[in-house]
């Protein structure tokens, strides 16, 4: 398994929003689904330690992330957010901030071609892009620390019907080219099932099921 | 009034006027001010009395220990209310009381060891006041601004974070706003002194008789040596301030709403 959750509790605010989940995700594509306010962000968060649970343990490749450095893990297990958040700058300014945390060097170019972006937004500034666009330099800035997972939380619920297919493109062709892992959060199960090897069902902060896509979804 | 500096509580007292003007427009315009403008000039007669008591027996004893006491009290004063600015700083006590007290120190320790002051109670006084007073302006305004922008921008720096970034890495550019609002205020009238105000120790000199040209000088050095305070001050508090805001592991304690 890529990721083991055991037992995992998180609460925020005095909410639980994970109890007791357990659940399983596996190399290749995972889809987390579930609708809103399931946990599923914030399942993803604990994945790469930018939230660590309140009780249970999140195993990456067998070990406890507690015991990997922080750092270290989420240049390996990258996570591109929701919604846009770009640096200040042009979209290459936010490429090579990336890849100087991931101590690599940057080309722009390559990035946003695997990206689907041309080279030459590489100096368009990333506040005056579209959503899509931004979503798309998300992506490349993301690829800079050459992640070996890649979490997406709902990376195309801001998008039409034609960005959204673009952008899932993208990624079929990112797992293709660079053997990356991909844990895509969503809760559109038509996107779980165009995109994913499996998937895990969660609602309520409660893993509901989990198997093989053409299991778990095709068959209902 | 003549030249002398010698005032009296009726020429005190005339200048309220100005005071009773100010709580009339606020009434009028329902700005709401008038209680806030009575507490301040009640608390201004009475602070100031009670320090210029308190200044005139330091200037009695002449002694520096005195003096040290004095400025540690504003530094105490200055990051109690500093921190009312900076509510939504976490702990953000601690780390005003040493940007104060170091911005303090260090310009106080330097002004006197390049022999720009003698050390004694009669410049190292005010001009001590002056530079925590100052500073404790600049630190609060800088973590005012740090308050606001880890909770408003809190998605994008989860996003840097989750790069690889570390804490610093990721809170940079929000420490260089907070750092730019803490001095901007002090860089700006720096920069138009002279031209569309007088600071308040140059017009004192002249109110009180002195020779222009070393009211100037005074001053000069005064707007340098807050330029400095007001740059560490606010460097300090920001730069001890900003990870309360995350954990050991760099993680953001108020991570953003889903």
């Amino acid at each position: 398994m890529l990721f083991d959750l055991e037992d995992v509790d998180y609460s925020r605010a005095g909410a639980r929003v994970l109890h007791g989940l357990n659940a399983g995700l596996r190399e290749g594509a995972t889809c987390v689904a579930g609708p809103s306010g399931s946990g599923k962000s914030t399942l993803l968060r604990l994945l790469n330690r930018l939230a660590d649970p309140d009780s249970g343990r999140v195993l990456y490749r067998g070990g406890d992330v507690r015991d990997r450095d922080p750092l270290e893990l989420r240049r390996e297990v990258c996570l591109v957010p929701q919604l846009p958040a770009l640096l200040e700058g042009t979209v290459r300014d936010n490429i090579e901030f990336a890849a100087h945390c991931g101590h690599e060097d940057a080309d722009a170019d390559r990035l946003l071609e695997l990206a689907g972006l041309d080279g030459s937004f590489a100096d368009r500034d990333a506040a005056k892009l579209s959503v899509g666009e931004q979503q798309r330099a998300m992506l490349a800035r993301a690829l800079a620390v050459q992640p070996q997972v890649l979490l997406l939380d709902e990376p195309t619920s801001a998008l039409d019907e034609s960005a959204r297919d673009a952008i899932e493109a993208t990624l079929t062709d990112l797992r293709r080219r660079l053997d990356i892992s991909l844990v895509l959060v969503t809760h559109d199960l038509a996107q779980a099932r165009r995109m994913a090897d499996w998937v895990v069902r969660i609602d309520g902060g409660r893993a509901t099921s989990q198997g093989p896509v053409e299991q778990e979804l095709t068959a209902r | 009034m003549t030249s002398s500096i010698d005032v009296t509580l009726g020429e005190v007292a005339a200048s309220l006027v100005l005071v009773a003007l100010a709580v009339v427009l606020s009434f009028w315009r329902r700005a709401d001010l008038e209680k806030d403008i009575g507490i301040a000039v009640v608390r201004s007669v009475i602070q100031l009395t009670a320090i210029g008591y308190v200044i005139q027996a330091i200037f009695d004893e002449d002694s520096l220990a005195l003096v040290f006491v004095l400025i540690a009290v504003m530094v105490v004063f200055g990051a109690v209310q500093a921190r009312q600015r900076a509510k939504r700083v976490p702990h953000s006590f601690v780390p005003l009381l040493i940007s104060l007290a170091v911005a303090g120190g260090a310009t106080l320790g330097l002004v006197v060891a390049l022999g720009i002051f003698e050390p004694e109670p009669q410049f190292l006084v005010p001009v001590g006041g002056m530079v925590v007073g100052n500073s404790m302006t600049s630190a609060a305004v800088a973590l005012n601004r740090l308050g606001d922008e880890m909770s408003d921008r809190a998605r994008e720096i989860e996003a840097t974070l989750a790069l690889g970034a570390t804490s610093t890495q990721a809170a940079l550019p929000t420490l260089r706003r907070s750092l730019r609002s803490g001095t901007i205020a002090l860089v700006d009238s720096t920069k138009t002194t002279g031209l569309i105000f007088f600071p308040g120790t140059m017009v004192g000199m002249l109110l009180a008789g002195a020779d222009p040209t070393d009211a100037v000088r005074l001053q000069l050095i005064l707007l340098y040596v807050l330029l400095g305070a007001v740059a560490i001050a606010a460097l300090l508090a920001t730069t001890l301030a900003y990870r309360n805001f995350f954990t050991p592991a760099h993680q953001l304690r108020e991570p953003p709403a889903p």
